[in-house]
């Protein structure tokens, strides 16, 4: 469902990116592995719209003939709203000052929003809003359920502890309706019994209907989960295939053994 | 022909009074981030500071021009550097670290102090004084249309490069200015590393007064005429001029200086007087739609 | 023993800093400008300074630290009573009779309309912007010049004036409003300098500096408020006395409605979606793009919508005065409308109303106070300084911005307050809360 064709991202004289494509699949996880500042970011940044790529075609197909879109060059909040891929950070950017709820109806602005007819309606009481708006909350009430969070819903997101803050952000994700969500190294900072808990929420999202697309820096993660394994190393792709094939690749194990501990990022 | 090079030596000297002004806003948005509102204020009484000491000086009986100038520019530079200090020991640094938007207001607030404290003080009429250093060069004269340059404006340019010159060396050589630079990535970062941050701010608040009050000093001088409301214009003007080079890029507020400078002249040599101003601004909102971060500024790359 | 040596040093600052400016007096003579020496007022606020660092250092040395959130968490509480006071006490306020609280409540709620206004765009959207009053001016214009020229009512065009501010707010909003944080300041500023340099110039529109005069009054129903009393007008269809009175009252009960309406509307908003998206922009624009959100139509309709309500305030002030000229937008408006919104705590409906009460009313009272004490000060020994106190009212009122700001860097109001909750509204802690940084 999503095709990334020939790939490249240049900052200034750097190559983060070098022609790159690979395939992802509908129905599947897939995880875009690699060691640090393997350009992995970067290739999520430009398949969500936040950067524009130096060449290159990243096209994605909806299932069922639901049409075709070609991300790189439509403008980030569009990917989002009509291509329907959403995204969480590697660093969390959640409405902090805002509840788990608030958080939740935000992502849900698009389809809100159209049920107030451009606002005046709503501001006067009238339309179809109020019913809109209960959707809504019973969209996010459910979302809260699978994240554990339904407690908290009125709790502001920053006083969250870490691992919570994780699945909010999934779940706000969630709740633009994606076909493709892309995850930022979800796994990052949670303790084993947390990562679990992730794991089996993304297993829950893949039965849902929704493709996912991970970053990942941490194998052991990636390897229970994942349908699908591309490898990038120095924005090169070095490796693609299942768990098992990646896995006994020697190419794979070479980058990984010749691992540094550089930034992830090399703009 | 003629007609422009007057214009080029007249929006030249106003765009350094200008630029000086302009790097004092930059300095301090450069190490903590903020408007400087007052900072045009200080300029307006580093000028009042100038002409009190000019009047001072000559009720002494000291006649002897360069010697006047010398102390009056001490005088004046040594006390804005005071007010720079105080204002920022008054009312920025127990808002250090707090939420962005009170130390603007704070800061409107010492500009809105600052201002009715000279017109209260000093009265609100204007201040006339005679040229201290009349006469020029006649340059051109086409026999409809000589070209002046005046030796006022040459001794503006002639201060405003020492000043710039010995500040790039202050900022580039010396250890005062490698802390300044050091706070200016990461205020916090610097502070770990043992450096006396809220010192360097403090230097830097005099350092950026000490220049305005310069500009005062020469404004003083080429105009001839000030009050008390001097300060918000050209401080609108500097700020703008700060901001079309780049905030935070102190050649940049210079050369925004000079562009703003040359803008006002050349408008109201051709256009009109009345709408200089209207030019200047409207010009900085179309530099910032196409460069956002102005002419010399870095661009923000947003991480994600 | 260091806090003597302190208050030293403070002295000899306070010498270095006033010493030539409040010491030595520049004044016109027979030969041009000359000095004057006034050694007594400056060993005065030396000596003020002295003995204020002196006290001020020993009074912290005993008393605790004053605690903020004390304060804060007892308006936020009290938020549920003092509402409705303040509505009631607003609403029964002509019934004084007297004239002169009647045009000060008329102020104070010209600028909680105005505080309100900026507050979407500044509280709500997180964007920052220095030159409100130009849209309050587009607004006051529109009326005067519209009223003047075609002889339209007020009612016909507060709604026309609303819309010409928000259509220029958008107008100016489309280009710079991806611009960030300090960058959009000094274009909005320049903004409202721009709409003010061309309202002096352009006189055969806005008649320059002169102003526009004999703009019309508003009307109850088509009665107007004119002193013939015949029919056709307010004292005549009511059979009563014409009195200035009746117009007065009249004119602060529209105001008081424009308000409510505002308030209304920004409290609507906040529950709806927009509001939402406005605050979540605040909070974080790259994941508002994440989710799909258009950030500069949103930007846009806050900065419209802000523009409109600016726009009706200045209907209103023209109306008011019957009079309009440039002199009334200056950035000192847009400043102290600023300082209302932050003083008031970002985002807070009541928080604003309160420092207008505050920042207004105490600016009104200071300059009978001052007046009133500049009468009684009338002796040989205090001489110019009694006609020179009411000048001292702006002095007073920057200082009072400082040290309002140094107290309560977030305001008198400052927690959110969500407008959905699946169970119970919890009041959110200012700490959490984002500033914005467009």
């Amino acid at each position: 469902m999503l095709s990334v064709t020939d790939l490249t991202m240049r900052f200034g004289g750097l190559k983060a990116v070098d022609s790159l494509s690979f395939e992802a699949r509908a129905g599947d996880i897939t995880a875009v592995i690699g060691p640090n500042g393997a350009g992995k970011t970067t290739v999520f940044n430009c398949i969500t719209g936040f950067y524009r790529p130096t060449s290159g075609t990243i096209v994605l197909t909806h299932p069922a003939g639901g049409g075709t879109f070609a991300l790189e060059r439509m403008p980030g909040h569009r990917i989002a709203a009509a291509a329907k891929v959403a995204r969480t950070f590697q660093n969390i950017r959640l409405f902090a000052g805002m509840t788990v709820l608030e958080n939740l109806l935000v992502a849900q602005h698009n389809t809100l929003m159209a049920a107030t007819g451009f606002g005046v309606l709503a501001v006067l009481g009238l339309g179809r809003y109020r019913a809109a708006e209960a959707a809504g909350i019973e969209k996010a009430r459910f979302w809260l359920d699978a994240i554990g969070l339904t407690a908290r819903a009125d709790d502001p997101a920053g006083a969250l502890p870490y691992g919570a803050q994780r699945r909010l952000e999934i779940a706000r994700a969630m709740c633009i309706d994606p076909v493709l969500l892309c995850l930022d190294e979800p796994a990052a900072g949670l303790n084993p019994r947390e990562s679990e808990e992730l794991n089996q929420l993304l297993l829950r999202i893949r039965s849902l209907g929704c493709s996912l697309l991970l970053i990942e820096h941490d194998m052991g993660v990636v390897m229970r989960i994942s349908d699908h394994i591309v490898v990038l190393d120095h924005g090169q792709k070095i490796s693609d295939g299942s768990p098992a094939e990646v896995r006994a690749d020697p190419a794979v194990i070479a980058a990984y053994l010749g691992e540094g501990d550089e930034d992830e990022e090399p703009a | 022909m003629a007609y422009a090079l007057q214009q080029l030596i007249n929006g030249v000297t106003l765009g350094m009074i200008y630029g000086l002004i302009a790097v004092g806003y930059t300095m301090v948005y450069g190490i903590i981030g903020m408007i400087n509102f007052a900072h045009g204020d200080v300029f307006m009484v580093g000028s009042f500071l100038s002409l009190i000491a000019l009047l001072g000086l000559s009720a002494l009986g000291i006649t002897s021009v360069p010697l006047a100038l010398a102390l009056t520019l001490l005088f004046a530079a040594g006390l804005a550097a005071l007010y720079g200090w105080t204002v920022e020991r008054v009312a920025y640094r127990p808002l250090r670290g707090s939420f962005r938007l009170a130390p603007l207001i704070s800061a409107i607030g010492m500009s809105i102090t600052l201002q009715n404290f000279v017109q209260v003080s000093q009265g609100a009429r204007v201040k006339p004084i005679e040229a201290i250093i009349p006469g020029g060069i006649r340059l051109i004269d086409t026999g409809d249309f000589a070209v002046q340059l005046s030796w006022m404006q040459i001794a503006i340019i002639v201060i405003t490069l020492t000043i710039l010159g010995l500040f790039t060396w202050l900022v580039t050589k010396t250890p005062l200015g490698r802390t300044m630079r050091a706070c200016e990535p990461d205020l916090k970062m610097a502070s770990l590393l043992g450096i006396d941050t809220d010192r360097t701010i403090s230097l830097t608040f005099v350092i950026g007064a000490a220049l305005a009050a310069v500009a005062g000093f020469m404004f003083l001088l080429y105009y001839g005429v000030i009050d008390f409301y001097i300060g918000f214009i050209a401080g609108v003007k500097a700020f703008t001029a700060a901001v079309l080079g780049g905030i935070g890029s102190l050649p940049g507020a210079v050369i925004g200086g000079l562009l703003i400078g040359l803008i006002e002249t050349f408008w109201s040599a051709y256009f009109s007087v009345e709408y200089k101003d209207v030019a200047a601004f409207s010009i900085l909102i179309v530099v910032l739609i196409f460069m956002p971060t102005g002419l010399l500024g870095r661009a923000e790359v947003e991480k994600v | 023993m260091t806090a003597l040596r302190d208050a030293f040093l403070s002295a000899i600052v306070a010498f270095g800093l006033f010493g030539p400016l409040v010491g030595l007096v520049t004044a016109n003579g027979e030969h041009g400008l000359a000095l004057t020496a006034r050694p007594i007022a400056t060993a005065v606020i030396v000596g003020l300074v002295f003995f204020g660092r002196l006290a001020m250092l020993s009074w912290r040395g005993r008393t605790p630290r004053a605690t903020n959130r004390a304060l804060a968490e007892r308006i936020t509480r009290s938020g549920k009573y003092l509402t409705p006071v303040l509505l009631i006490a607003a609403f029964a306020l002509p019934f004084t009779g007297s004239r002169y609280y009647i045009d000060l409540g008329t102020l104070v709620l010209t600028y909680i309309m105005l505080g309100w206004g900026l507050n979407i765009v500044v509280g709500l959207a997180g964007l920052l912007d220095l030159g409100y009053v130009a849209f309050y001016a587009v607004g006051a214009y529109s009326y005067a010049i519209l009223a003047t020229t075609f002889g339209l009512g007020f009612w016909t065009c507060l709604p026309l004036a609303g819309i010409l501010a928000a259509l220029w707010g958008v107008l100016l909003g489309f280009p710079v409003l991806r611009l960030r944080g300090d960058y959009l300041a000094i274009v909005t500023l320049a903004f409202g300098e721009i709409i003010r340099i061309v309202l002096i110039n352009w006189v055969s529109l806005t008649n320059g500096p002169n102003g526009i005069t004999g703009i019309p009054r508003p009307t109850l129903f088509g009665l107007a408020f004119s002193m013939d009393g015949g029919p056709g007008t307010f004292a005549g269809f009511f059979n009563i006395e014409p009195e200035v009175i009746q117009r007065i009252i009249f004119l602060y009960y529209v105001i008081f409605g424009l308000a409510l309406l505002t308030n209304w509307v920004s409290l609507r908003l906040r529950r709806l979606p927009l509001g939402r998206a406005w605050e979540a922009l605040r909070e974080d624009e790259v994941a508002c793009r994440s989710l799909g959100i258009n950030v500069r139509n949103t930007k846009l309709t806050a900065f419209g919508i802000g523009a409109l309500f600016g726009g009706f305030a200045g209907a209103f002030f023209a109306t008011r005065q019957a009079f309009v000229s440039p002199e009334s937008f200056t950035f000192i408006e847009s400043a102290t409308v600023l300082a209302i919104v932050v003083l008031g705590g970002l985002g807070s409906q009541l928080g604003v109303a309160l420092a207008a009460i505050v920042m207004i009313g105490g600016l009104e009272v200071l300059r009978d106070l001052l007046s009133t004490l500049g009468d009684q000060l009338h002796s040989p020994f205090f001489g110019d300084i009694a006609n020179e106190l009411p000048l001292y009212r702006m002095l007073i009122f920057g200082l009072a911005l400082v040290v309002m700001m140094v107290l309560r860097p977030r305001g008198l109001v400052s927690g959110r307050t969500p407008g959905v909750a699946l169970t119970k509204v919890k009041e959110i802690a200012p700490e959490l809360v984002a500033q914005g940084r467009g």
